[in-house]
């Protein structure tokens, strides 16, 4: 069998179809967007912090496109509760590959590794680190 | 230049000619064609993007390479007289494909992109100016839109658009009022890659004409799919990609009206395009060789040779039924479902490709399922951004057919959508 069976087994066309933390936050500590210029997916990631301004509280998306880049933005906000912006940044491709427990096509590991990248880009952009406008995968 | 009756393509025969068609995928992707996963068998419905290329034109671009491998023009051993007589010769035999009248209308440049460049270069960079128009149509590829806008911005020429109508054909209304005695260039998809349509270029070249505008015809969908005739569409400029027909990648062409290559100043400098150097200055060579500076691609351009005559031989009258019918077909058979959407305009009013897309599946997600199943389409914007933006979509799916697919693969191409849509459900 190849990858297409693989890749979307029920656990991404769950997260794809019933998508967890949908929606936008009404007090962000921060929020980003992000896009895929040659696939048209798009997702903006707000998070709240903990009063101790490090630790990630809550996370919510939203946003438009395949299922796979939906899928990887659904179980990050599942993830990062609980992590510190350290942590975030030190996630990798690989974990995000990881949690959505299956290969991903070469072609497609922009559209896995978006919303993690977006959420990595606007904790940067809040700590001052970077200042860009929106994060955009190839 | 309608669908005639004739004798169907052979298709079980043809497809003997391309072994990669018997081959099985879905393995590692870094050894093509060796791993343990390689156990699905491959229906390619990618053409449009890159067709497959026959024995017959791998044996030449073999034999190039085993036999008389040499550099062009420049030698007078015995290899390259034998190299430089293909090479010209092949731009003859490519002339005569579009009916062209000779290798000195007949440019080789990479591909269609390049072809466009050139012209757009060569001829719209010194011409253009603030004041003068050029008119583009909506659904162009990137290749011929995006090289026009910065050509345009670069000279102050206005750059405009013929609309494309609710069923994807052209307005030509709107092309008629569009183009006026400002506009210098109208450049048009003959067969456009996204949405399928024939657009009436014999008609848009007179309105062209009418006005004092060239008329530049971007025939990377049409020439390797339908006979394509320059003197009867009265194109000033066509492009077109071997890659497309049968032929290598890294080998296109422009065709242009002689008078009008011959005013036109060189795109590229160096070798092989001078006729004579001093410190202070250069003269160029003749056509077409003035347009084709440096080392080109000398067995591609062999190979292309090749691809024509095999195209020929099969008719190109009968491809373009072949294809017709394939993609009226698909047509067919994709609308059966109200949750599917196909651009473009009916069955038999299209070249061999449907762009499609199924309601709560994103065309990657779909490609990707029909990977599974050994199913090669593209999914994206097919370098038409602009117009997927028109139709209101980021991206599509598109199936695209030639000479050797069949309507068994189209029936498995409309199953493996069933399976997607089932899977999404
Ligand atoms: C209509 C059209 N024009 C231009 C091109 C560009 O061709 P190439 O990539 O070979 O330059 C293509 C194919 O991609 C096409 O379909």
């Amino acid at each position: 069998m190849g990858m297409g069976s693989d890749m979307y087994r029920q656990q991404i066309l769950d997260h794809y179809k019933n998508p967890r933390n949908h929606g936008e936050l009404e007090d962000p500590t921060f929020t980003h967007t992000g896009e895929n210029p040659t696939c048209g997916d798009t997702i903006q990631v707000d998070v709240r912090l903990e009063d101790d301004g490090d630790t990630i509280e809550y996370v919510a998306f939203s946003g438009d496109g395949c299922a796979i880049s939906q899928a990887a933005a659904s179980l990050l906000t599942e993830e990062l509760p609980g992590k510190t912006l350290e942590e975030l940044q030190a996630m990798d491709r690989d974990d995000m590959i990881d949690m959505l427990g299956v290969d991903i096509s070469p072609m497609r590991i922009k559209c896995a590794v978006l919303a993690e990248k977006v959420a990595q880009d606007g904790a940067k952009i809040h700590t001052g680190e970077i200042e860009i406008e929106t994060t955009k995968t190839e | 230049m309608g669908v005639q009756e004739s004798e169907p393509l052979d298709v079980e025969r043809i497809r003997e000619d391309f072994p990669i068609l018997e081959r099985r995928v879905g393995g590692d992707v870094e050894s093509p064609g060796e791993g343990d996963g390689d156990d699905t068998p491959l229906i390619y419905l990618d053409n449009a993007a890159t067709s497959q290329t026959p024995d017959q034109v791998v044996d030449v671009i073999a034999d190039y390479y085993r036999s008389y491998n040499s550099n062009v023009h420049r030698g007078i051993h015995s290899l390259s007289q034998e190299a430089s007589v293909a090479y010209e010769q092949a731009h003859d035999r490519v002339a005569d494909f579009v009916n062209a009248d000779g290798r000195e209308e007949v440019v080789f440049t990479k591909n269609t992109t390049e072809a466009e460049n050139l012209v757009a270069y060569a001829w719209g960079l010194a011409e253009l100016g603030p004041g003068d128009e050029v008119v583009l149509t909506e659904m162009e590829h990137h290749a011929s839109l995006v090289t026009w806008q910065q050509i345009g911005k670069r000279t102050g020429a206005d750059v405009k658009y013929v609309r494309v109508d609710d069923e994807g054909r052209l307005d030509v209304d709107h092309a008629r009022e569009l183009i006026t005695d400002d506009t210098e260039m109208v450049s048009v998809v003959h067969v456009s890659n996204t949405l399928g349509t024939i657009n009436p270029v014999e008609e848009i070249a007179d309105v062209a004409h009418d006005h004092g505008a060239y008329v530049f015809v971007d025939g990377a969908q049409s020439v390797p799919n339908r006979p394509v005739d320059v003197k009867a569409m009265d194109a000033d400029f066509l492009a077109f990609s071997g890659h497309k027909m049968c032929g290598p990648t890294g080998i296109g062409v422009l065709y242009g009206k002689r008078e009008i290559l011959e005013e036109m100043q060189p795109y590229l400098y160096g070798g092989d395009m001078i006729r004579k150097v001093t410190f202070e200055d250069a003269t160029w060579e003749e056509l077409p060789w003035k347009f084709e500076a440096g080392t080109p691609n000398i067995a591609q351009g062999i190979a292309l040779a090749a691809a024509c005559d095999y195209l020929d031989d099969l008719g190109m009258d009968r491809v373009e039924t072949h294809e017709n019918q394939l993609a009226a077909y698909a047509y067919d058979r994709l609308t059966e479902h109200d949750d599917v959407t196909v651009y473009g305009p009916p069955g038999d009013e299209r070249g061999g490709l449907v762009a499609f897309n199924v309601d709560g599946v994103h065309a990657h997600d779909l490609s990707s399922i029909l990977n599974d199943s050994g199913i090669a389409i593209r999914a994206g914007d097919h370098c038409t951004q602009p117009l997927h933006d028109k139709l209101g979509t980021a991206a599509s799916a598109r199936a695209s057919f030639y000479v050797y697919n069949t309507r068994e693969e189209v029936d498995a191409l409309v199953e493996a959508v069933d399976e997607a849509r089932q899977l999404f459900a």
